[in-house]
């Protein structure tokens, strides 16, 4: 590249670009992530306990609780709460299935000035899409393989 | 004239009769507050779409700018504009009700001084006797372009800058007219540098690089010391892309350090908005210069100023594909005495 | 009773401090991190490994998306066990359908009524 005045390589000046930019507090985010990833799952767990304590099968009483978090976190961000909660919480808010509501309905919000069907609809997916993509792809594999190996034993 | 490398001397040297910006609501809460000339508290700005607002912010700029020169439409000769919008949508939106020759330019954050350059240059060779040159920015059409949704809850990086929401505009007219105003003596245009930075979120040390390079080449080829200016003023660096400009500048052997500002430093407070490294986007430069460091020209308290916006010129689908970011950087010098 | 809770709190929180190394270490962007949840969950599972994480954290190993992948999984073994080869298609799907339909439900309702607000 023509940019002899400065003596620097590429790969030098990404390595000094490294060493100056400030890091992420990385102590105070795991202490958060783990806070807030924990509380929903304590959540998740408590739900659960109260659909079993009304003799709920242990299943469905999980499922309930899924679809409530899942309505939580699309209602907190419909609310514009569950972008500042991320903020602070980085992981702890992205990881829980909380998080993947979040990502469906903020996109959704965002498409929505593009119409309600190439807009809002074929946008949702934006962010949460791969998701399912990958983990229903994964699935299948591993159940194919699954069901091969079972025809032999 | 051409001089040296990449400089071009305008003999005629334009003047800067009039400025005007607009700001948003967090940028009217940061330390500039009282030099913008409107406020915009409603982040839609009565429209339905952040587009739109934006839009209507590059108007309302545009409006008060030639009214505040008091300026019909019907005697600008061109208009220079540009935004960060996918085809520049907010400029070529605003500009249609405006029946003005329009230029649509795309520089990323450096469009502020590519459109001051080629409007001075319009002037200066006596193709134009008023020229306008006006960009804006918008951190919620920006984010939804080139970031996350906004109500997705995500982290932003300590190297992150935040887009500006504002706009800026100048209106440029010959030496001959009658009013005491700023010149603009010499205009450097950059050359595209690419270090090799990927982040997206560490725009400021892309761009670092490619101010080094203008900045340099534009005082080689002028035969100027940085202590010239009264200030250099850079766009959208941040914090940490200041820092590492001054700090290339220095092993080069030029000391910029004690001259230089950056827009995207002074237009928010760090410690009160939580906006990580600072501003960027095409309205930082726009109004911050517009409002603040033209204010200081005019009341005299600074004379000489080289202003150089700072581009990055990648888009999400470049990115996407493992490209890195290559920057830009233009400066203009503008000075009261000539 | 309150054991079981710290259990749940314990492992649903090193599974988000993973995600969180992840994102300040390696600049993965969310949607990555989600992909490498459920297909870590997914895999896990496969191995048998995840199964033992769920009945000692219960909903801390659920809750977060990786659970989504186990649940995937899990759900086409059980399919399969009981129809034969359809069950790879249908066991995944069937097993999880509860949560997608209501996320696209509240998704699309909860979006219909929501305004971005600047963060």
């Amino acid at each position: 590249m023509d940019f002899e005045k400065l003596s620097m390589t590429n790969e030098d000046y990404i390595n000094y670009v490294q060493q100056k930019s400030k890091k992420s507090p990385i102590f105070k985010n795991l202490a958060l992530a783990f806070l807030v990833g924990g509380l929903f799952c304590i959540l998740g767990q408590a739900l659960t306990d109260i659909f079993e304590y009304f003799n709920y099968e242990k299943k469905v009483a999980s499922t309930i609780a899924t679809i409530i978090l899942v309505f939580l976190g699309a209602f907190l961000t419909s609310i514009n709460v569950y972008s500042k909660l991320g903020k602070y919480a980085g992981a702890g808010s992205i990881v829980p299935i909380t998080g993947f509501s979040n990502s469906i309905v903020a996109t959704a919000i965002e498409y929505k000035s593009e119409g309600y069907i190439l807009g809002l609809g074929a946008n949702m997916f934006k962010v949460a899409g791969p998701v399912i993509v990958y983990g229903i792809t994964s699935s299948v594999v591993i159940g194919f393989f699954y069901w091969l190996i079972k025809l032999f034993i | 004239m051409k001089i040296g490398k990449q400089t071009i001397k305008l003999e005629n040297t334009p003047k800067i009769i009039e400025t005007c910006s607009v700001v948003g609501p967090r940028e009217t809460e940061g330390p500039l507050n009282i030099y913008f000339d409107i406020h915009i508290d409603d982040i839609f700005y009565g429209e339905k779409t952040f587009e739109k607002a934006e839009s209507k912010m590059l108007k309302t700029c545009v409006d008060n700018l030639l009214s505040k020169a008091s300026t019909d439409k019907e005697h600008i000769d061109y208009i220079f504009a540009g935004d960060l919008l996918n085809q520049c949508i907010a400029s070529g939106y605003c500009i249609r009700d405006l029946n003005i020759p329009f230029f649509g330019l795309y520089g990323a954050c450096s469009t502020f001084c590519e459109s001051m350059i080629l409007a001075s240059l319009f002037v200066n060779s006596n193709y134009a006797s008023k020229a306008v040159a006006a960009t804006s920015s918008h951190f919620c059409s920006a984010e939804r372009q080139f970031r996350m949704p906004l109500e997705h809850g995500n982290q932003k990086t300590p190297t992150a800058q935040v887009t500006v929401t504002a706009a800026g505009s100048a209106l440029i007219m010959s030496k001959d007219t009658n009013k005491k105003a700023p010149h603009i003596t010499y205009v450097t245009p950059g050359k595209i540098i690419d270090m090799g930075i990927t982040d997206m979120t560490n725009m400021g040390a892309a761009m670092a690089p490619a101010v080094f390079d203008t900045v340099t080449t534009h005082l080689q080829d002028t035969g100027r010391s940085p202590d010239y200016y009264d200030a250099i003023v850079t766009g959208d660096l941040g914090i940490l892309g200041s820092e590492i400009v001054c700090d290339l500048c220095k092993d080069y052997g030029v000391d910029i350090s004690k001259v230089h500002k950056d827009c995207g430093v002074l237009i928010f407070d760090k410690d009160k908005q939580d906006t990580h490294c600072g501003g960027s986007g095409c309205g930082c430069c726009a109004s911050v210069f517009s409002g603040y460091f033209f204010e200081l020209l005019k009341t005299n308290k600074i004379n000489k100023v080289l202003l150089v916006a700072t581009g990055a010129l990648m888009s999400t689908v470049a990115t996407q594909q493992g490209e890195s970011i290559p920057s830009i950087a233009h400066a203009i010098a503008i000075e009261n005495e000539v | 009773m309150l054991m079981e809770y710290l259990k749940v709190f314990l492992v649903g929180g090193v599974i988000c401090s993973i995600g969180q190394i992840l994102i300040d270490r390696t600049k993965l962007t969310p949607a990555r991190i989600m992909v490498v949840f459920v297909l870590m969950g997914a895999i896990l599972t496969a191995f048998g490994l995840y199964k033992p994480l769920v009945e000692f954290g219960g909903a801390g190993a659920t809750v977060p998306i990786s659970g989504f992948g186990y649940t995937l999984v899990a759900g086409v073994i059980e399919e399969i066990d009981k129809i034969g080869f359809l069950g790879i298609f249908s066991g995944g799907v069937k097993a999880t359908a509860s949560g997608i339909a209501a996320a696209i439900v509240f998704g699309y309702f909860a979006a219909l009524v929501a305004k971005p607000k600047l963060k």
